[in-house]
């Protein structure tokens, strides 16, 4: 019963969706106020209507209805609560439900907060997304149904992959997709424009706080999942440009520049076509990222249903939202006039920099991600792209963008002088190279730049905020006055910069990172990395659906001991896979990481790590959403104020 | 970006097109790979062996495995006179044993089948053959996978059918499976008899 809610709740989206496309669209081409008040609503009866289909879904899931086919292959009856909860989104069908779910909840958001925008743009900011929303919908509907029914229904379920039994991994596609999926708005904002043919500063400050806040989520998302191959899959690694890695990354790189050129449409009118386009191309990023990866054109370990008819499906649905836009694009930008002119030396050509730059390094990871494909394609060939292209080429590009990160923030708007903003970053720089110099003294020289490179930026990211208060050059006190007075904006991007500076740290310092493979009996001690590892022994300990079987290594360093880890694997009858328990002990400044491998002969073969500063790469990328997340509290206060003065003109002239 | 005058109206045009372009063109190539894809024709996780359509690599003969009391060298498989699948295998590969039946089932029609164990234990090997039964006619042990890697062996099991004359005209990476070996394997081995 409950899972035929949720069906007829997922049909009743999909023409709530429709009506939402329509409606707003025709209405705010005639200029009709009663069907352009229509979007709000409709968006969000959309979005309770899949929240209850979803709601069906994950109760289906909790209760261990085996009658519903995609329940019964991916539960089982003994799974955790929590995980036959994020179960339901674990798999394909329910996992693109989610996302309808998110999107869904865009076009709610907007009929929501939205108020304060013009009655015709927040019109056909809805019906654009609601004309996306139903495409999707519907091949969830169609193709892609989670309320299937099993008939006989078994009595028990296939179960979960053990791999995805992990926490880090059960909110890894939520916050995931509400990074992906988040960059809709700014898209459905860009479409909206080219219809009514105007972009201007009040543009900008409504598009970037949804750009802000999609950029936040995708960063938490793609840091969860990195951090998650880190500790679960045992391999030692974080990243490892695999495509669906990478595919997160492309929105990533196109969505932070999108946020620096929203800053330039809205504060000097200019860079329009470039943000409409950036804003059309970060979503396409995002869209590629989820629907082309499950297609399985792409190879790669994060292996989802391979079924190409879905991937014809989901390729027309591409091409039409991709496609209507970009034809939109190519029709109507050439009528967005810059109106702000600027010196190629300014804060807006160091912004421009910025987004060249990171345009380019999305480049590079595009090619590279797709080169195997179309040279399998035009040559048959079979080629795979791996590591050490993406490392040759990011690195490179990744130089200059830092320096730009640095200088752009402390150069003036419309025209700057470099000598002066290079001038006042003497001691950033003096720091930045000390560092490097004692690095390079101890260790190999390209860790030695990247730590380098970390104190540049995260020292830099300060001096704009140093320079606004100007310490030592006012008293104390009068510093402090104005320190208070700094915008959260100002703070935020302060913050997100400096996360970066403390993510290159911790990759840094992983390449400093020390590494062991031994065959040892217990009792035995080996050296990794300056500390001295001793198995103590091997046991057998059960679990809920698993059985285990753990090892207890003392890690000592001159005859202290630091810490006891028990690395484990772990057996899955029912699916009948293994599945390895890294154990990591952590101190900030490094981590102790233990694999447990296989035994024969009594002894037990391990994995053993020392990483030096790993827990920053992720620290990082959490500093660099907090600060995405400040400088969005701002935006949040002062929103209002410009918009309501345009109401109350508006009122005026009416 | 900057202000265009009115005379570089075309080109800019031209330029705005551009992301439609390329959008378009990538759109295509994703579907010709999906045609593909369901055609048969392109499988992203197949891995293709440069020896297919060369003649097998040149080996020493290779220590025997048992229940075999003698192995065999290049010169041997070129000299079987009729076309030979030659199985990678191991007895500590999961889907090695998922494969056997349907090489025991080849084994009974009569098909020539010579298996190289594959970095594997002699005494295991052995053991896996006594309990799910032998069905290679010529048994070999590459433990230190020399000449696997000449072979181009990226995992086991992988299995590769040598013609007369000594040439590899078939390869399949991964265990054979019902449907293979009736789509590919025995029409394979008809046409080379």
């Amino acid at each position: 019963m409950i899972p035929e809610l949720g069906h007829f709740a997922l049909a009743l989206a999909v023409v709530l969706a429709g009506s939402q496309a329509v409606l707003p669209l025709w209405g705010a081409e005639r200029r009709d106020p009663a069907l352009m008040a229509s979007a709000p609503p409709l968006a969000i009866g959309q979005f309770l209507a899949l929240a209850l289909a979803f709601g069906a879904l994950v109760w289906s899931s909790v209760v261990s209805d085996f009658s519903v086919l995609n329940v019964a292959e991916n539960s089982q009856s003994l799974k955790p609560l929590l995980y036959k909860i994020t179960g339901a989104w674990g798999d394909h069908e329910g996992s693109i439900l989610l996302w309808c779910l998110i999107l869904a909840t865009c076009g709610a958001a907007v009929g929501v907060f939205g108020g304060a925008l013009p009655a015709a743009l927040r019109a056909r900011v809805i019906g654009v997304l609601g004309a996306t929303s139903a495409g999707f919908v519907l091949f969830s509907l169609t193709v892609s149904n989670p309320f299937v029914r099993l008939w006989p229904a078994p009595m028990e379920g296939r179960g979960m992959n053990p791999l995805l039994e992990d926490p880090g991994l059960a909110f890894h596609p939520p916050i995931l997709y509400a990074g992906y999926v988040g960059f809709a708005i700014p898209f459905a904002f860009a479409v909206a424009a080219l219809i009514e043919g105007r972009v201007d500063a009040a543009w900008g400050r409504w598009v970037r706080p949804w750009a802000l806040a999609a950029w936040a989520f995708l960063t938490g998302g793609i840091a969860l999942g990195s951090w998650w191959s880190y500790y679960v899959l045992g391999w030692g690694g974080y990243w490892f440009w695999d495509p669906v890695e990478n595919a997160s990354l492309l929105p990533w790189l196109a969505g932070t520049a999108l946020v620096h050129s929203a800053i330039v449409v809205e504060k000097r009118e200019a860079l329009k076509i470039w943000t409409v386009l950036l804003a059309i191309g970060t979503f396409s990023l995002s869209l590629c990222g989820t629907f082309l990866v499950r297609s399985g054109i792409l190879n790669s370990v994060h292996a989802f249903a391979n079924d190409p008819a879905r991937g014809v499906f989901i390729l027309v649905l591409l091409a039409l939202v991709i496609g209507t836009a970009l034809v939109l694009f190519a029709w109507r930008a050439p009528r967005l006039m810059p109106t702000g002119v600027f010196a190629p030396l300014s804060r807006e050509g160091a912004l421009v920099v910025n987004n060249i730059l990171l345009c380019a390094i999305a480049a590079v990871v595009f090619t590279g991600t797709t080169y195997p494909l179309f040279a399998q394609l035009l040559a048959g060939a079979q080629i795979s792209v791996g590591a050490p292209f993406f490392n040759a080429t990011v690195l490179p590009l990744t130089i200059p963008l830092f320096a730009a990160m640095v200088v752009g923030p402390m150069l003036s708007w419309k025209r700057a002088q470099l000598a002066p903003a290079l001038f006042r970053l003497w001691w950033v720089a003096l720091a930045a190279l000390l560092v490097g110099l004692i690095s390079a003294w101890g260790w190999a020289a390209l860790p030695a730049l990247g730590f380098a490179g970390a104190a540049w930026l995260v020292l830099g990211a300060f001096a704009p905020i140093i320079e606004r208060v100007r310490l030592f050059r006012l008293p104390l006190g009068a510093s402090w006055v104005r320190l208070a007075g700094v915008p959260l904006a100002a703070w935020g991007g302060v913050i997100a910069h400096a996360g970066l500076g403390l993510t290159t740290a911790g990759l840094s310092g992983m390449a400093l990172a020390e590494h062991r493979i031994v065959a040892v009996h217990p009792g035995e001690t080996v050296a990794v990395g300056g500390y001295d590892w001793t198995l103590l022994g091997l046991r057998d300990a059960p679990g809920p659906n698993y059985t285990a079987r753990l090892a207890e290594i003392r890690v000592a360093r001159d005859g202290r001991t630091i810490a006891i880890l028990t690395p484990g694997r772990r057996s899955y009858p029912l699916q009948r896979t293994t599945t390895t328990e890294t154990a990591i002990r952590t101190n900030l400044a490094r981590d102790l990481y233990a694999v447990l491998g296989e035994e024969h002969d009594g002894t037990a073969v391990l994995r053993l790590h020392v990483n030096p500063l790993a827990p920053w790469i992720w620290l990082g990328a959490l500093v660099m959403a907090l600060g995405g997340g400040l400088s969005l509290a701002d935006r949040r206060l002062r929103i209002g104020a410009p918009l309501r003065r345009g109401a109350a003109a508006r009122a005026a002239s009416a | 970006m900057s202000g265009a005058e009115p005379a570089r109206v075309l080109p800019r045009r031209l330029l705005l097109a551009l992301p439609l372009v390329a959008a378009a063109a990538g759109g295509l190539g994703f579907y010709a790979l999906l045609r593909r894809m369901e055609a048969g024709r392109y499988d992203p996780h197949g891995v293709d062996n440069p020896l297919v359509g060369h003649a097998i690599p040149t080996f020493a003969a290779l220590p025997a495995q048992a229940p075999a009391t003698q192995g065999f060298g290049a010169a041997d498989l070129r000299a079987a006179g009729r076309p030979v699948l030659v199985n990678f295998f191991a007895s500590w590969c999961v889907p090695c044993r998922i494969e056997h039946p349907q090489l025991m089932a080849l084994a009974r029609a009569g098909v020539p089948l010579w298996g190289i164990a594959y970095k594997d234990h002699e005494a295991a090997a052995e053991a896996l053959l006594a309990e799910e039964g032998n069905p290679y006619h010529q048994l070999a042990r590459d433990e230190s996978g020399r000449v696997s890697i000449d072979w181009g062996i990226y995992g086991v099991p992988e299995t590769f059918l040598i013609d007369r004359a000594g040439i590899v005209r078939g390869h399949w990476a991964g265990p054979l499976s019902a449907d293979l070996v009736a789509s590919e394997v025995r029409p394979m081995l008809g046409k080379y008899a």
